[in-house]
């Protein structure tokens, strides 16, 4: 197991830089997610660390060796497809040994960790079987298993449950996590769906546009987004936005006026008259009846349109111009078009000043 | 209330209409011709019927070497035009610059006859030929190579390899080299991250997943093979006699039609023959076991 590091890490293709200039470090056993929308460079990094492609700029280490142009099959890696890309031509046991036939394993070797990996993905019974004869989440396990046979390095994988359903996936998000830290391999991990990232990673990696926008643990990127970007691609629903202007203490966004704490007036004392960006996520606004906390403010709104989900339920809610959702636990009824009044909860206001930086 | 399918009688028929024209081709230009040369076969010029004509045919010293040296030139053909052909995909597939001029040049000889291949050939390989001007020009060799004449039988069957090669390997290439393209890159990339090296990549991933695409090429190759005719005729005469040739040879020149009929049988049972041989033999065993 290694520390993996890239500097500077760039790709173009063609007129498109997929990877901009990236530097991280994925500490040694951690488990990193690289999460991001669908072409923002994550898979193309994951693919650089793996040297399935060569970056045109920057390093990648392996502790402190330089692997940047060392092929796949030195660089003692194990990778999960998102395709699975287990070879139809061979059964489970030939697939899940491949990688020790490759190193050249004595075969009472092979056998005996072949077995080892199926049992703990529990497809023991299916060594014989071939790929077709599998269902997907089968493939998939005998796709970890081949991965994590020859106690790679790094382990990295590519979306590994985005063909799955939607049980399974949860089912396997577990598994896979509970796994990683038993055999505790670096791993880094590639996705789109954030729910995946925050139950999985020890830290996360949020990308856009080729770039790193910050790195940290869930609770971090979620309760304290370094821009306009994380504050907006994390979280379901999506937080609230709206413009305001920095006057007296107070937040002016035309339709209301929201007091500052003496701390945000503090950290917005040099922005006087400026405009800044003001977030709030949909559970730090409440009905009178769920409101807790104590710097909150009282909005009067009308009720545009809810979404019952179960456990939660989501309002959107206009106040003035402006709509803002607010989610609220257990069920709320109303006729739509009725008066509602909200209260928003000032202590969680995220603030991002003209170029999407947090100032708070 | 359902909606109901249309049920005319009419509509019901429209497949049978469909396919008439074709079966009406197929009826006439293929079917009564092997009807009729089977007939040919089993009769006498009197109309008899008799298996005399196979038993001259045994007898006729030209059809053991016809039968011979159709499948030595297969064997030793085929072989290579299967190695070559993947050599060049694989180049192909790996990708470089002017990988694609390299594609159409490599099919060029697809779109030649293989009568104008043969004349090529010849041309080239003949006494004062453009090959042995080059050489001789380059003070290579002092006397002409001869390649053809009964002399020369066994440059003869060269001349032969080489011009097949040249002209038949490109369906060969073109049929591996979609197979390959149908491959997904990722069980390649896979092969790669778990440490196989390029011979192994081969060996183990590329080569049994090209395994139906191979079927079809080699069994292609095989059926033009047994058929082999013009460019052996042109190189070589009756010197290298093949089965198709014979063929000709007792229908054009004899003018025994009941002969030429037992030849033109026995390329047709052969190539079923082989044809049934290769798909059993070639068959994928992780298909096989399959429901």
């Amino acid at each position: 197991m290694v520390e993996v590091k890239l500097e500077n890490l760039t790709k173009v293709f063609g007129k498109v830089v997929a990877v901009d200039h990236i530097n991280l470090t994925v500490r040694d056993g951690e488990f990193l997610v690289l999460l991001g929308p669908s072409g923002c460079g994550k898979t193309t990094t994951l693919r650089c660390i793996a040297g399935l492609e060569a970056p045109d700029e920057g390093r990648v280490y392996f502790d402190e060796e330089d692997v940047t142009y060392l092929p796949p099959r030195d660089r003692d890696i194990s990778m999960v497809f998102q395709s699975y890309a287990i070879w139809p031509h061979m059964s489970v046991y030939e697939n899940i040994a491949f990688p020790l036939k490759m190193r050249k394993a004595p075969a009472s070797e092979i056998d005996e960790k072949v077995k080892w990996a199926a049992e703990l993905l529990r497809i023991g019974e299916l060594l014989d079987r071939y790929p077709h004869q599998l269902s997907g989440g089968q493939r998939q396990r005998v796709a970890v298993a081949r991965a994590i046979v020859v106690e790679p390095k790094v382990l990295l994988m590519d979306e590994p449950l985005s063909n799955l359903d939607a049980l399974l996936r949860v089912l396997m998000r577990s598994e896979l996590k509970k796994l990683q830290r038993r055999i505790k391999v670096t791993t880094i991990y590639v996705t789109h769906d954030q729910v995946e990232a925050m139950t999985m990673a020890d830290r996360i990696a949020v990308m856009n546009e080729g770039r790193i926008m910050q790195v940290g643990s869930s609770t971090e990127v979620y309760d304290r987004p370094e821009n306009l970007f994380v504050a907006g691609f994390i979280g379901s629903p999506r937080m609230n936005f709206f413009d305001a202007t920095v006057r007296d203490g107070e937040l002016d966004a035309e339709d209301f006026k929201l007091k500052l704490t003496p701390e945000q007036a503090r950290a917005l004392s040099g922005m006087e008259g400026k405009t800044v960006t003001v977030g709030i996520r949909p559970e730090h606004i409440y009905t009178p009846d769920s409101a807790k906390g104590e710097s909150l403010q009282e909005l009067d709104g009308t009720l545009d349109f809810f979404e019952q989900l179960g456990s939660d339920t989501v309002l959107h809610v206009r106040v003035g111009g402006k709509l803002l959702l607010a989610k609220i636990s257990g069920r709320y009824t109303a006729d739509l078009g009725s008066r509602i009044k909200v209260l928003l909860d000032l202590s969680k206001l995220h603030i991002f000043d003209k170029a999407g930086r947090s100032v708070l | 209330m359902g909606v109901k399918p249309p049920s005319s009688n009419f509509s019901k028929l429209i497949p049978y209409l469909l396919l008439l024209p074709t079966l009406m081709y197929l009826l006439f230009f293929v079917g009564y011709p092997i009807v009729y040369a089977v007939k040919l076969a089993f009769t006498s010029e009197s109309g008899s019927l008799t298996l005399s004509n196979f038993r001259s045919l045994t007898s006729d010293m030209y059809f053991w070497e016809a039968l011979k040296y159709t499948f030595l030139l297969a064997g030793v053909i085929i072989p290579l035009q299967a190695a070559l052909a993947l050599g060049v995909s694989l180049l192909l597939y790996r990708g470089f610059k002017g990988a694609n001029l390299c594609l159409y040049v490599f099919l060029i000889p697809l779109t030649i006859s293989d009568v104008a291949a043969a004349l090529i050939w010849y041309n080239m390989l003949t006494g004062s030929g453009y090959l042995n001007k080059v050489l001789l020009k380059l003070g290579l060799i002092s006397q002409p190579i001869h390649f053809f004449g009964y002399a020369y039988r066994s440059m003869e069957a060269v001349a032969i390899v080489v011009t097949e090669v040249w002209r038949a390997t490109a369906i060969v290439f073109v049929i591996l080299f979609a197979g390959l393209q149908m491959i997904g890159r990722d069980y390649i990339e896979a092969a790669d991250v778990f440490g196989a090296s390029t011979w192994q990549k081969i060996r183990y991933v590329i080569l049994p997943m090209l395994k139906p695409s191979f079927q079809s090429a080699i069994i292609i190759r095989t059926l033009f093979a047994m058929q082999v005719f013009a460019v052996v005729w042109i190189l070589a005469g009756r010197d290298i006699p093949v089965l198709a040739g014979e063929a000709y040879y007792w229908q054009s020149d004899v003018r025994n039609p009941h002969i030429a009929a037992c030849y033109a049988l026995l390329v047709a049972v052969i190539s079923i023959a082989l044809g049934w041989m290769y798909l059993k033999l070639f068959k994928p065993r992780y298909l096989e076991e399959g429901r």
